[in-house]
C-alpha cells in the first residue's frame, strides 16, 4: 500500500477548494451514484483534487472532500492512504513509474530501471532537484505483452529498452510529450511484424 | 487455428477506430433490440447453453451465475458490476477490449443487465488505465446519444444506465467484494461471504460481478448462438479466449484462439515461438501470476483450458501465458511475485498480511542460497497455512506460485543452498 508519506505543515496549504471547471466535473461525478450514496464519489474526487493541486493531495483537500460528501474525514483518509495512486506529499511534475513485476522483469525492466536512475540521477521514491521528475517502482500495470514499460503521468510507454527510455526522458526534459505506446514500431498488442514466423492473421 | 470469421474481438489490435460508427460496421449493436425482446430467461438460458465460464480467472459458469440473481422484482435497484480492474501480472487483454473495442463491452453490459434484471451497471476500471477509461467513457456517451442506453434502451422498453468508475491502484480490488467496497467509497478490503453479492452486493442490493471479457463476448454469443460458441474447445471448456503471451517469446502478443489449444501450438503459431527455440524453454506460468509454474516437460503437450491445466496442478486463470527460457533465474522470477503478493495484501487477514512478508523474506534467501535446507519444507508449509485461511483468494493466489516452484524446481532450490554452503566451507 502507499504508506504514510504525508507532507509536513510547511507544505500544507491553509485551505483548498475546487475551481469552477472541477466543480462542474464534481456534479457529473456525483450524479453517477444514488443520491444517498455520495460517498462513492470519494475516489474520483480525490483524483480530481490531486490533478488540480499539482499531483498531490493536501490535508485541506481531504477535509474539503469529506465535507462535500458528508462523510467523516477519517473515512477519506482511509481511502487516500490505501490506494497507491494518491500522493499526500509533493512529487515530481512528471511521475515516472517503472513496472518491475515478473513479466516486465523477464523482458529487461532492470535495464529500464538503470536507465531511469542514471538519466534522472535519482532513486526510487526520490524527486529531481528541479522538481521535474520523481521515480517510482510500481507493480504490474497490465501491458505485459508490451513489456517492459513505464507509465509517465497518464501515458504508457511500452516495448522499451535503455536507449528508448533515455530518449523519452530527454523529450520530457525538453518540455515535449513523446508519443505514448510501443516504442519499437508496433501499433498495439499484435505480434511484431518484423518476425517472419509471426504469421498471425488477427491484425 | 481459429478462423478469422470466428473471432469475437475483431478489433483487438486497434487497426480500426473504436467509435460507434466503426463498431456498427464490425457488427456490434446489430439487432440488440430483438435480443432484449427475447427476454431475461432466454438470455440466461443461452449463456448457460454456450458453456461460457467466467474469463476473470475462476472460470465459474456465467449463465449459472446470472441465474442466481433474485427473480422477484421489488422495484429497487439491482446491479451489474464489470470487473475491469485488470491487474493479474501477465494479463493485458481487457485493456485491449476497452481501448479498441469498447462497444462490445457496452452492448454486453446492456444485454447482461437484461439477463440479470439489473437497473444499472458500473464498470470498475483500474486507475492506471486513464486513457482507456476516457475512451470507454466516450463510448458510453455515444451509446446514450444514440438511444442505446438509458430510458427505453434500444427502443426495447428496458431502462438501463451504465457508469464508469476509476480505481486508484490496488490489485485487491479485482476481488469482487473488495471491488464493491471500493465502489462504495471505502478501502478495498474483501467482505466475508455469505452473503454473496447476488443477495447483498453493491449498496446491499443484488449484484453480479463479471469480468470484461465475459461481458464483452456475450453479445456475439447471443447473436451467433450458444451452439456456435460451444463448438470451440473441449467439453466443459467451451468457446474462444483471448490469450496474453508475454516473456521470452519472439513476438509477445494478445491473441484470440479456441479454448483447449495446445500450449506449444499457441506459442509457436502466434508468439513466434520460444526465444531460441522450443528446446530452450524452461517453464511457463500458464494463466497469470497466481497459477503455478509448469516445467517444459508438462508444457510439451498440455492443453490450454480449465480442466487440462487443473489436472496439471495449475490453472487457466486469466490465460496470461508467461514464458521463461533457460536463461531465466526461475527462483528470482517467483521471488518477485512473492513481493507482489506481499505488496498487494489488503492487510485484513493475519495469514496473508504477515505470511506473505515472511514468504518474501525467505524467497529472497532462496534466490541467493542463504536459506537453510529445512526452510524449503517450512516455506511450503507456511503457504499451506495461508491458503484457504483468509477471507478472499489473495491468500491462495500468493501461495500457489511458491508451491509450484517447490513442486517442480526443488532441486534448483537445494542446489543453491548446497553451493552456498560449499562456498562458505571453502
Amino acid at each position: 500500500m502507499s504508506g504514510l508519506d504525508i507532507a509536513g505543515d510547511d507544505l500544507q496549504p491553509k485551505s483548498f477548494e475546487f475551481g469552477p471547471a472541477e466543480l462542474e466535473r464534481v456534479n457529473v461525478i456525483i450524479a453517477k451514484y444514488p443520491a444517498a450514496k455520495k460517498q462513492s464519489a470519494v475516489m474520483p474526487l480525490l483524483d480530481l483534487a490531486q490533478r488540480q493541486h499539482g499531483g498531490w493531495i493536501p490535508r485541506a483537500a481531504i477535509e474539503y472532500i469529506a465535507d462535500m460528501l458528508e462523510m467523516p474525514s477519517i473515512r477519506v483518509w482511509e481511502v487516500a492512504t490505501f490506494y497507491t495512486m494518491y500522493f499526500l506529499a509533493p512529487k515530481g511534475k512528471h511521475k515516472v513509474q517503472v513496472c518491475t513485476t515478473t513479466p516486465c522483469w523477464l523482458r529487461g525492466s532492470d535495464d529500464v530501471v538503470a536507465a531511469c536512475k542514471s538519466h534522472l540521477g535519482i532513486g526510487f521514491g526520490q524527486v529531481t532537484t528541479d522538481g521535474l521528475f520523481s521515480l517510482h517502482e510500481v507493480e504490474c500495470l497490465g501491458a505485459c505483452v508490451n513489456a517492459p514499460m513505464i507509465q509517465i503521468d497518464d501515458d504508457f510507454y511500452e516495448d522499451l529498452d535503455a536507449a528508448s527510455t533515455a530518449r523519452i526522458l530527454d523529450a520530457f526534459k525538453a518540455g515535449e510529450r513523446p508519443k505514448p505506446g510501443p516504442q519499437n514500431g508496433r501499433h498495439g498488442s499484435e505480434p511484431a511484424k518484423a518476425d517472419p514466423s509471426g504469421d498471425d492473421a488477427q491484425c | 487455428m481459429l478462423k478469422p470469421e470466428d473471432r469475437i474481438f475483431t478489433n483487438l489490435y486497434g487497426a480500426e477506430p473504436w467509435t460507434l460508427e466503426a463498431a456498427r460496421k464490425r457488427g456490434d449493436w446489430d439487432g440488440t433490440k430483438d435480443l432484449i425482446l427475447k427476454g431475461r430467461d432466454w438470455i440466461v438460458d443461452e449463456m448457460k447453453k454456450s458453456g461460457m465460464r467466467g474469463r476473470g480467472g475462476a472460470g465459474f459458469p456465467t449463465g449459472l451465475k446470472w441465474s442466481f440473481m433474485p427473480k422477484n422484482d421489488d422495484g429497487m435497484p439491482r446491479y451489474l458490476v464489470v470487473n475491469a480492474d485488470e491487474g493479474e501480472p501477465g494479463t493485458c487483454k481487457d485493456r485491449d477490449m476497452m481501448r479498441n473495442d469498447p462497444h462490445k463491452l457496452v452492448e454486453g453490459c446492456l444485454l447482461a443487465g437484461v439477463g440479470l434484471g439489473a437497473t444499472a451497471g458500473y464498470i470498475y476500471i483500474r486507475g492506471e488505465f486513464k486513457n482507456e477509461a476516457d475512451i470507454l467513457d466516450a463510448a458510453i456517451a455515444e451509446a446514450y446519444e444514440a438511444g442505446l442506453l438509458g430510458k427505453n434502451a434500444c427502443g426495447a422498453g428496458y431502462d438501463f444506465d451504465l457508469y464508469l468508475h476509476r480505481g486508484a491502484g490496488a490489485y485487491i480490488c479485482g476481488e469482487e467484494t473488495a471491488l464493491i467496497e471500493s465502489l462504495e467509497g471505502k478501502k478495498g478490503q474483501p467482505r466475508l461471504k455469505p452473503p454473496f453479492p447476488a443477495m447483498a452486493g453493491l449498496y446491499g442490493r443484488p449484484t453480479t460481478v463479471n469480468n470484461v471479457e465475459t461481458i464483452a463476448a456475450a453479445p456475439t454469443i447471443l447473436r451467433r448462438g450458444a451452439t456456435w460458441f460451444s463448438s470451440f474447445g473441449r467439453e466443459n471448456n467451451a468457446g474462444t479466449k483471448v490469450f496474453c503471451i508475454s516473456g521470452h517469446v519472439n513476438t509477445p502478443c494478445n491473441v484470440e484462439e479456441a479454448m483447449s489449444i495446445p500450449l506449444r501450438e499457441l506459442i509457436e503459431k502466434h508468439a513466434g515461438g520460444v526465444r531460441g527455440g522450443w528446446d530452450n524453454l524452461l517453464a511457463v506460468i500458464p494463466g497469470g501470476s497466481s497459477t503455478p509454474i509448469l516445467p517444459k516437460s508438462i508444457c510439451d503437450d498440455v492443453l490450454m483450458d480449465f480442466d487440462a491445466l487443473r489436472e496439471a496442478q495449475s490453472g487457466l486463470g486469466t490465460a496470461a501465458v508467461i514464458v521463461m527460457d533457460k536463461s531465466t533465474d526461475v527462483v528470482k522470477a517467483i521471488a518477485r511475485l512473492s513481493y507482489f503478493y506481499m505488496h498487494e495484501s489488503c492487510g485484513q487477514c493475519t495469514p496473508c498480511r504477515e505470511g506473505f512478508g515472511w514468504v518474501h523474506r525467505v524467497m529472497n534467501r532462496m534466490v541467493t542460497g542463504e536459506a537453510r535446507m529445512e526452510e524449503i519444507d517450512m516455506l511450503h508449509q507456511v503457504t499451506k497455512e495461508i491458503e484457504g485461511h483468509t477471507i478472499c483468494a489473495h491468500g491462495d493466489g500468493g501461495s500457489w506460485p511458491i508451491q509450484g516452484l517447490i513442486r517442480h524446481f526443488r532441486p534448483e532450490l537445494e542446489r543453491r543452498i548446497r553451493e552456498r554452503l560449499g562456498a562458505a566451507a571453502a
